[in-house]
């Protein structure tokens, strides 16, 4: 992400302590992707760059953004509420699963990772 | 009415063609057709608070633009026969319910123009009416939001997919007139080629209109020939191909004088539409436009008009379900 990486550098040289820099990065980014979502210039980014604008957060947010302004119509209950997790509500269920399992997995195989939580 | 062969009858006194018009969004007014249609709109809203007002709005006007043109008053309409994509067809049942008009509501999914026209026809014909308004309509905006993700996730569309056409077409069909007319319906059967992805529409429908175009031919005894033009609507680039080879497995050479509705409608390269256009205000506003100023102006005088639909909704696709097609003609003759 060299995007991300400028931003990073922009942060650093802000002053910011290099740690809380990674957590900036990531909540710009997301910021960005959803209000570029909202001016309808997010998807034709995601036109010309495929999984590269898409992959992790940046798409992640636009694909909670997208449903709930689809669906503003339909109410901020039925439509925003219920709607807005419809497209990255499968990445959810999908990625706590999967996250879970490999952290069992994770603790069966690793016994020094439980001394060391 | 005589039936000939299997599926297509003659209608014993040919029913007028009286008025046709459209009205169509703003990427269709970026089209080559755009000429030809009676009113572009500037955006998807029309000045109303969702999509879906909008899109009853488009059929409303354009009802009421074929009445303005027909010079009939809406009290001597017998029948109305419309439809568009929407669950429960809500864009015409909302759009037409100040219109007083008998109405019947008719889901043929892109097929839906050609099936009130053959409904229309029969009931003309049959001598249960003197004047029907059949009517279609489809947006962009709403038919993605129902069968398909939100407008500004970032997502791709494949090659094969087709672009919905934001518009709407309505005609009004009379007992008597200077024509052109319609001479003879084939209402299709229902056809399954066992195609599951809801992106390929145009591959799904192909083996529906081929089965209703070789039906009109075989019933007929007519060849490809007969016809100046043969428009079906909307299969699309890939549909298109597909369906030349299909009907070639037959005997019959249609390359020459045959084209689709979801083709003509937008340019392929500069507009980035992949396979086309679709749904059921396609087909409507290609012929209320383009095909019927043809015909007018005597450039055509024989046309098949076969219109395909694919009969599946969202639901039946995240099931699993392969797509139904069905294909509707009808011959229009100056």
């Amino acid at each position: 992400m060299r995007y991300g990486q400028i931003m990073f550098e922009f942060f650093k040289y802000r002053g910011l302590e290099e740690k809380l820099c990674y957590s900036s990065v990531s909540i710009s980014l997301i910021f960005l992707s959803a209000f570029l979502t909202a001016l309808n210039v997010f998807n034709r980014i995601g036109k010309f760059a495929g999984a590269g604008s898409l992959i992790p957060i940046t798409g992640f947010a636009n694909s909670i953004v997208s449903p709930a302004m689809e669906y503003k119509s339909e109410g901020y209950v039925m439509g925003v509420g219920a709607k807005m997790f419809t497209v990255a509500g499968p990445v959810l269920v999908y990625g706590i699963s999967t996250s879970i399992i490999v952290g069992l997995i994770y603790m069966l195989f690793n016994t020094q990772a439980i001394t060391l939580v | 009415m005589k039936k000939v062969g299997k599926q297509t009858f003659m209608l014993t006194n040919p029913v007028n063609i009286t008025s046709t018009a459209c009205i169509v969004g703003p990427k269709e007014k970026d089209g080559p057709l755009h000429k030809y249609f009676d009113q572009t709109l500037e955006d998807e809203f029309w000045g109303e608070s969702t999509w879906e007002k909008a899109e009853s709005k488009i059929i409303k006007e354009t009802v009421a633009t074929a009445l303005a043109k027909s010079g009939i008053a809406s009290a001597d309409i017998d029948f109305c026969f419309a439809g568009d994509l929407l669950n429960q067809c809500i864009s015409s049942s909302f759009g037409l319910r100040d219109a007083n008009i008998p109405f019947f509501g008719v889901f043929g999914a892109c097929s839906t123009f050609v099936e009130s026209a053959i409904l229309a026809s029969m009931s003309i014909d049959g001598g249960f009416a003197t004047n029907a308004i059949c009517a279609s309509s489809s947006h962009f905006c709403s038919a993605e939001k129902q069968f398909r993700f939100p407008l500004e996730l970032g997502n791709q569309r494949p090659p094969t997919s087709q672009w919905t056409v934001t518009g709407a077409g309505s005609m009004i069909l009379s007992k008597t007139g200077q024509g052109p007319f319609i001479t003879s319906i084939t209402p299709g059967k229902i056809v399954d080629m066992g195609i599951k992805d809801a992106n390929n529409m145009g591959g799904a429908m192909a083996g529906a209109a081929e089965d209703t175009i070789i039906r009109h031919f075989e019933d007929t005894g007519r060849t490809p020939d007969y016809y100046d033009a043969i428009f079906t609507g909307d299969l699309g680039y890939i549909g298109k191909d597909i369906l030349i080879d299909l009907v070639k497995s037959h005997g019959y050479n249609i390359k020459n004088n045959y084209n689709d509705c979801g083709v003509l409608i937008f340019d392929k390269d500069k507009q980035d539409t992949h396979s086309g256009g679709s749904g059921c205000g396609c087909i409507a506003s290609v012929f209320s436009g383009y095909i019927f100023n043809q015909l007018q102006y005597k450039k055509l005088n024989k046309v098949l008009l076969v219109a395909t639909g694919a009969l599946m909704n969202a639901t039946s696709s995240q099931q699993g379900e392969s797509i139904p097609g069905i294909a509707h003609a009808i011959s229009i003759e100056l």
